[in-house]
Formats: C-alpha cells, structure tokens, sequence
C-alpha cells in the first residue's frame, strides 16, 4: 500500500511538474466550454420559439438538449486526451530502462499498475472536475435535474477510467509512447463505435457487439439513469485491461 | 550469502547462460568479468530478481529468488548497467522515492539518506534535477540508491563508466571501504578495477562460468614460462652471449635501448626456471652494466584474453 502512494505520488507530481497535466486540462476545458456555449445558445434559440408553440416547448428539456450531447461530446475529446495521459505510464520505463531497476525493489506489479492508474485518474478527475463551473451557470440560469447531472458525471468518470486502463494496458507492450498513444486511441474509438455495425451482423453476434459499446454504457449515465448492467460493464473492461497489463508484466520478465 | 545452483536462463533457442554455480560468503567482494555478451547482466538480473532463471535456483541472502522475491529484493542494492534514474526528479526527492519503495520509514529514511549523500559525495547537487546532472554525479546518485536500504548485498554493473579518474578512485574507495560488512558483486570489464579491489573473480563466457579463483591465482595459473626484461649498458651481442648461455633461459631477443650504447633484451626461461639472479650474475662477470631487471608477469589482461580464446 505505502508503495503505491509512493509510485502514485511520483507520477502524479511528473503530471503537473511537466505541462502534460496542464496541456489535458486546458485543452479539454476550453473544447467543453465551447461545446457548452453552442448547446446551451442552441437550446435557447429553440426555447424562444417554443414560445409560440406550446407543445414543442413541452418535449424540451435541459437534460436531453445540453447534458446528454454535452456528455456525449466530452467522451469524444476524452477519446483523443486520455491516450496522450496514459502513453508514457510503461513505456518510458521500458525505453530508459528504469523498469529494471524499479522491478528489482521490493514492490509488487500491481503497486506499480495501480499507482500509475490511479495518478492519470486523478488528474482526469481534475479535468471534469473543471467543467463543473459549466454546471454551475445551469443553476444559477435554471433548475436541471440534479440527479441526471450527477449520473452524467459518473458515467463520464467511469468510461474515462476504463480508457485509462486500457491506455496502461497498451503502454505495458511497447517502449514507444506514440504506438502505446495510437493503440489506445484505435481501440477506444473501435469501442465507441462497434454498435455501428449491429444492423449488418448475425443477431446473437449484434447483441454482444451492442453490450461491448462503451457509448452505449455511457447513454443511461447522461439520462439520469444508474444501471447496475453498466456499471458491472466499465468495472469489467477497466479491470480487464488492469489484468491484462499485469500478465504483460509477467511475461515481458519470461521473454526480454 | 549468494548460492547459485545450475542457473540457466533460455531465450527460446538461444541460451545466454548456462548451467553457472558458485556461492559467494558474506563481506566478499567478488569481480564478474567476461565479453560483452557473455551472461553477465542476465546472471545479474536473475539474482536481483527481475529475470525468473529458466532452470536452476539461486539464493540471495538466505532467499530463493524465484519463490521469495520480495523478501530478497528488500535485502539487496542494484546499479543496473545504464543507470536509469527518472530525469525530471530532484536527487533529494528520488532518494525519498526509493526509499518509500524500499519500505524504509520515514527516520530511517532521513538518516539513510543523509549518509549515502555524504558517502557518494552528491551534497553539492542535492537539490538539482537529475537530469541536468553530469554522468558522473548521475552514476553517483546510482550508486546512492543502491546503497540507500543498507543492503546485506550489492550488485555493481559496470560502477565506474563515465568516470573522470578522480571520480574513478573514489568511487572505488567507496566500494573497497563496503568490503567486510556487505557482499559485493561487480561487474565490469575494467581488468585493473578487478585486481584491484575483488579478492576472487569469476569469468563468464558463453554463458558458462569458466574461471573461478583469486586473482592472484589466475595471473600465476597454468604454465606460462617466467619472463625477465632487462636493459644495459653493452654490447648486443655480448649481452646475447652471456645470457643465452645460462641454464634456465630458453630464448633471448635483445633490441636497441633507449640511450646509445644501452640494450634492451627479453628473456624467455624454461619453464618453472627463474634464472634472475644468475643473469645478473652473468653480466656482472663480463663486466655489462646492468641498469633494470624485472619480471614480467602476466597481467589479467593477458589471463583473461588466454581463457576466452582457449574456450572458443
């Protein structure tokens, strides 16, 4: 335990001591500032004209016209930002050859994995965490739906989680940070995306490619809705992937 | 302190070492020599614990290094071969890291951590990132956190690379001034490193141990026949004569000295023959000014160059 807070601690103090943490966080405040802006002036324009129509002003709502899509978008520059959090965690030990050393104090795999996890999730938990200020205008402005806010928020910190650990899982294999950053990014967008193809597969197939979506896990979430399904589902992959990096671990030590 | 059993490590077909045993007694400082190549840093990485042997066992510190890693690795210090230390830390607050890695608490790691500072000479640049160090502070700080838990062993790969040579001899005063309360293993290819500070050398070649003896052992070793240089004032041809003609010289080669009139010869004895004393006498008795006589003994250059060559 104390020494995963120390490898946690250490990467988490590389984060903010580069301008990596910074870059992250900057980048995906100002991309959800303005998506916030356009949604919210987007849903202001049809309100006023609601006005004169009472039924269209009835199916309106802050949640399904600003949170869902906001949410929605978010997972889209999560998808870019993440990677470039994750790529170095494994692979810079490996390329400089610190792994070597590091495997050699008494530490466990599972001290170093988690301790990096958790630091690239701490620094995502600081990244939504400053779009909340985004909220804040909503109930200083309007009164949107506590709870769809809230579960909206943990589906976005649970997808992102399950990114990380897949971006610690592709780290682990290579010592080049960019085919750990592309290798993440390619398999978190073929998971955003694999319910695409549901229409033109066998059914039974369909059916589990449509449980393997992670937008799909997300959709609950940014309605208000709180599944244990998608839960179990993002613990299971970021898990998964943990698991993954810890067997790489092992047999990296069998092979190089 | 260290028993190593039939250690083998495979890479698929390849096998980089094979079958090695020896043991090593606490407070040794043992040299590890061979070729580059030769299985010396996987030998190095099985007993650090990063390598699981793929036949054999070993044992560090009472602890078998596959079934009881931890338990080893928290009673060992390694200076891998390239010093990977983490560039953008300060040395204070990567020395603090290793030791909350090395589970040592705090007191004792602040005490820790004052003495291998003042042992390594790294004061001076305490509070610098390590990446704007020199190479030989960087090695330095390497050595620190080797250090840094005390350890019952220690394992050098290759310590002084990099040095400048003032930096060369105090780092080996420090190693030298470990000798007696911690094993020592180093692995380096600096042969005068080796006579100088190891009482035993072990020599690694294809992966095979192929020598184990003190050096002083190895140099006299074998049957290599004695050989004297000397130089004096005469005549070539006398100073052929004389010489050649004792019992115990088998060959002489004379050639011109350094100043006119003065000659160099070596003289090559039979062997278990030291024919010194009846040299000199010899020119003395023709009246050949004998200026320097010196036995020229194999230096472990020569031993080692002779070993991995006879092997292959």
């Amino acid at each position: 335990m104390g020494r995963m807070v120390a490898l946690f601690r250490r990467e988490l103090a590389y984060y903010f001591q580069s301008a990596v943490a910074y870059a992250a966080i900057a980048v995906f405040v100002l991309l959800s500032g303005y998506f916030f802006y356009n949604l919210l002036g987007y849903f202001n324009l049809t309100s006023i004209q609601a006005m004169q129509n009472p039924m269209q002003a009835r199916s309106l709502s802050l949640t399904t016209s600003v949170l869902q899509p906001l949410f929605g978008n978010m997972s889209a520059v999560l998808l870019l930002l993440l990677p470039l959090l994750t790529m170095r965690l494994f692979a810079e030990e490996r390329r400089s050859g610190s792994a070597e050393l590091l495997f050699t104090y008494p530490v466990s795999d599972w001290d170093v994995i988690l301790g990096k996890f958790f630091a690239a999730s701490a620094v995502y938990a600081v990244m939504l965490a400053m779009t909340l200020p985004c909220v804040a205008l909503l109930y200083h402005f309007s009164t949107p739906e506590t709870g769809a806010v809230a579960s909206g928020y943990l589906g976005l910190l649970l997808m992102g989680l399950t990114f990380i650990a897949m971006g610690v899982f592709f780290s682990s294999l290579s010592d080049s940070q960019l085919v750990a950053g592309a290798a993440t990014f390619g398999c978190g967008l073929l998971l955003l995306i694999v319910g695409w193809i549901t229409p033109f597969v066998a059914p039974g197939v369909g059916a589990v490619l449509n449980e393997l979506s992670i937008v799909r896990h997300l959709d609950g979430f940014s309605r208000g809705v709180i599944d244990t399904n998608d839960l179990v589902f993002y613990a299971n992959i970021t898990f998964f992937f943990l698991f993954l990096c810890a067997r790489v671990l092992d047999s990296a030590r069998w092979r190089s | 302190m260290i028993e190593v059993t039939g250690l083998t490590k495979r890479y698929g077909a390849r096998t980089a070492v094979s079958d090695v045993s020896f043991s090593i007694g606490t407070g040794e400082i043992v040299g590890f020599l061979g070729p580059n190549g030769a299985g010396k840093t996987t030998t190095l990485r099985m007993l650090t614990g990063f390598l699981p042997p793929s036949a054999g066992s070993a044992r560090v510190a009472g602890f078998d290094v596959e079934s009881q890693s931890m338990a080893v690795r928290s009673r060992i210090g390694y200076l891998p071969e390239t010093v990977p230390i983490y560039r953008d830390l300060t040395v204070a607050a990567y020395l603090d890291f290793v030791g909350r890695l090395k589970r040592m608490a705090r007191a004792r790691r602040q005490e820790r951590i004052a003495a291998v500072v003042d042992a390594c000479g790294i004061a001076d640049v305490y509070l610098r990132r390590i990446g704007t160090l020199s190479r030989g502070y960087r090695q330095r700080v390497g050595i620190a956190q080797a250090l840094l838990d005390d350890p019952d062993v220690l394992f050098l790969d290759e310590p002084t690379v990099g040095l400048d040579p003032r930096q060369i001899v105090e780092i080996r005063d420090l190693i030298r001034g470990l000798a007696g309360r911690r094993t020592v293993v180093l692995s380096t290819h600096i042969l005068p490193e080796v006579s100088l500070l190891c009482r035993r050398v072990l020599i690694i070649h294809h992966g095979r141990l192929i020598a184990d003896a003190p050096p002083d052992d190895l140099r006299t070793h074998g049957h290599e026949a004695m050989r004297v240089d000397l130089e004096a004032r005469g005549d070539a041809e006398a100073v052929r004569a004389a010489v050649s003609a004792l019992a115990g010289v088998a060959s002489v080669e004379v050639s011109a000295g350094a100043a006119a009139g003065v000659v160099r010869a070596r003289v090559t004895a039979h062997t278990g023959e030291d024919p010194r004393e009846a040299i000199a006498s010899a020119l003395a008795a023709r009246a050949i000014g004998l200026r320097s006589l010196t036995a020229a003994s194999l230096t472990l250059e020569d031993v080692f160059v002779e070993l991995v060559t006879k092997e292959t």
